[in-house]
């Protein structure tokens, strides 16, 4: 059961996340899936990891693997732990299909030191080209399903999500695009660039008014 | 019936609960017990299966049901039947007696060697009867702990259980939590529910209602209550299957009938497996026993331990939990497993959550659910390389 996997390829946003997380560190991962983040985490940085995932199959193929997961989803059980559980909460390619978003990225923001999200970005140039010149909703490779199943109940641009962050009082740590080949956006460029040429992004978040209002956290 | 039937008699029994062909330990610490009364002395019957590994490390405690025993892994005395978790506990197994070194005691209260209502009362030499003390879950563990210290063991490897045994669990893990590195509650609840208390209590009444009975004094008078702990056993073996499997299993189907017989024969299978489940219990079980364990079970309530908040009883553990429930279990049902993983949150423990897809009710985890043998062998090797046990054999 804990043979070690053979190779394979780790999504570019994992490896990203992995760079940024510190050694040893208490890691939530939300929406884990078959917790391959988790599985490159524990492997990598030695992380105190746990998981949680709407499906049971996968959350009971996690636990068969010897990951700590539980069947949950981010609209409602991130409420029950206490302030600062985490160093990092990470939310990876999940925020789109919450039925909260803000809420969730609150609870993200509460509960870790860092919050770490990765999501789908609507502003690609493919999904407007889509849009403008088909009039439908777009259906790419990052987006693959159509509206009627998608589960992705919340998309939005990388200008969105920043905004939103602005709204929350988070600040921004990191921020990074990749392209539709997977690789890093250069950061010297604006973020209308990024906004239009990036496929996906990933954010490192901390919540700034605990230091603004001064408050501990435990 | 069965063929193993000549040696079900009163005598294996009665020896079986003074006499135990298992290991024991009699205790001579007096056990201080939640009613406030005292136990000045007990003995706790258990088997062991394995090796304990030099640095007593490898220890799992597997904990039963409320009519099950220590035989979790070997033939049963006074039935003959195969041990009740042989599907899980042994060589090669998930819980792998290769690896580890596992203890399974016979609870306080019970009938087969561990001190309870059959056993002879010191001070009078007669069966305690309903002078047993009641007795709770916190008291079955914290009657463990000597055992536990008896093998000069610091701490659990693993605590393991389903049901009442899930119970037992939770309560190693919020009385004793320093000693606990790892639990897997099964098929269990922090509480019981009102709906529980109420099968019990029927149970209880049927038992009670048996001219046998005797004001629970059968032992000394050579009576025994068998038609009310039948008839006990018969209810509460209902709720520990699923509408769904019986249908499965019996639909409507008559027994050994090409018509019904227009009597309160059994005539349907349900109704004669019903019978057969009653009257093999009565074979093995205590009537006592069961009034006294029933009861420990309705007074559990971790919560109200705990100012009323579950997360109290987990507050600052280090212990890794796998919580596991079965789909069709009614008995305890999956979102009472749910709350226990909420109060784990709320104090961000280490926390696994299974729920098994199966039609089987409550009995699931007695049975054969080769995605909970999985689930809890990646939980068991996952934290037996934290704690730099060796690793399973490979193949």
């Amino acid at each position: 059961m804990l043979a070690p996997q053979g190779p394979r390829a780790h999504r570019v946003d994992h490896l990203l996340i992995a760079e940024m997380v510190k050694h040893g560190s208490r890691v939530l991962d939300v929406g884990c899936g078959d917790g391959a983040l988790l599985q490159l985490l524990a492997d990598t940085k030695d992380v105190d990891g746990r998981g949680i995932e709407v499906s049971r199959e996968r959350v009971n193929a996690c636990v068969a693997r010897g990951l700590s997961v539980i069947q949950g989803d981010a609209d409602h059980d991130l409420a029950d732990y206490p302030d600062g559980a985490f160093d990092y909460a990470i939310l990876s390619l999940t925020i789109q299909a919450t039925l909260q978003p803000k809420a969730v990225l609150q609870q993200l923001l509460r509960i870790g030191r860092y919050a770490i999200v990765s999501f789908p970005n609507f502003g690609h140039w493919q999904v407007r080209a889509k849009l403008l010149f088909t009039g439908r909703m777009p259906v790419t490779e990052n987006l693959p399903d159509a509206w009627y199943v998608s589960p992705n109940a919340h998309l939005c641009t990388i200008k969105d999500f920043s905004n939103l962050c602005d709204v929350l009082g988070a600040r921004v740590e990191r921020a990074v695009a990749f392209n539709a080949s997977g690789q890093q956006l250069g950061t010297w460029l604006p973020l209308t660039v990024h906004n239009l040429m990036g496929e996906k992004a990933v954010f490192m978040l901390t919540q700034t008014w605990a230091e603004n209002n001064g408050v501990k956290r435990s | 019936m069965a063929p193993t039937r000549d040696f079900l008699t009163p005598d294996v029994r009665t020896q079986e609960v003074n006499r135990p062909s298992s290991d024991y330990l009699d205790v001579r610490t007096p056990l201080r017990l939640d009613s406030g009364r005292t136990l000045n002395a007990y003995r706790i019957a258990y088997k062991t299966y394995g090796a304990l590994n030099a640095d007593k490390s490898n220890a799992i405690l597997v904990t039963h049901a409320l009519t099950g025993d220590q035989y979790v892994a070997s033939h049963h005395p006074v039935t003959g039947k195969p041990g009740w978790w042989e599907t899980l506990v042994g060589p090669g197994k998930p819980i792998d007696t290769d690896r580890f070194f596992v203890i399974c005691p016979n609870v306080l209260g019970g009938c087969m060697g561990s001190t309870g209502p059959a056993s002879i009362n010191p001070d009078t030499d007669k069966p305690w009867g309903l002078d047993f003390p009641v007795i709770t879950v916190g008291d079955m563990v914290n009657a463990q702990v000597p055992l536990i210290d008896h093998f000069g063991i610091d701490q659990l490897f693993c605590a393991i259980g389903g049901s009442m045994g899930g119970m037992q669990v939770l309560a190693w893990a919020a009385r004793h939590r320093h000693r606990v590195f790892s639990a897997v509650p099964i098929a269990t609840a922090a509480w019981h529910s009102s709906q529980n208390i109420a099968f019990h209590e029927v149970g209880r009444q049927a038992v009670m209602a048996d001219p046998e009975w005797s004001q629970g004094r059968y032992l000394e008078l050579g009576k025994e209550p068998r038609n009310g702990l039948a008839v006990a056993r018969m209810a509460a073996h209902i709720t520990y299957l699923s509408e769904e499997a019986l249908q499965r299993k019996f639909g409507r189907n008559l027994q050994n009938l090409a018509a019904k017989s227009f009597s309160f024969n059994a005539d349907f299978q349900v109704e004669s497996y019903l019978r057969h489940q009653g009257s093999t219990f009565v074979d093995r079980f205590d009537a006592n026993s069961y009034l006294y364990i029933t009861r420990a079970i309705d007074y559990f309530d971790l919560a109200a331990e705990h100012g009323d908040v579950l997360a109290n009883a987990f507050k600052d553990t280090k212990t890794r939990f796998c919580v596991v429930s079965f789909t069709s279990d009614w008995l305890y049902p999956t979102r009472e497993s749910r709350e226990i993983v909420q109060a784990l949150n709320a104090v961000a423990a280490n926390v696994s959550f299974v729920e098994i897809d199966s039609d089987k009710g409550h009995d699931a985890f007695l049975l054969e659910e080769p995605e909970m043998f999985a689930t809890i062998s990646g939980f068991i090797n996952a934290g037996a390389a934290r704690r730099g046990l060796k690793p399973a054999r490979s193949g």
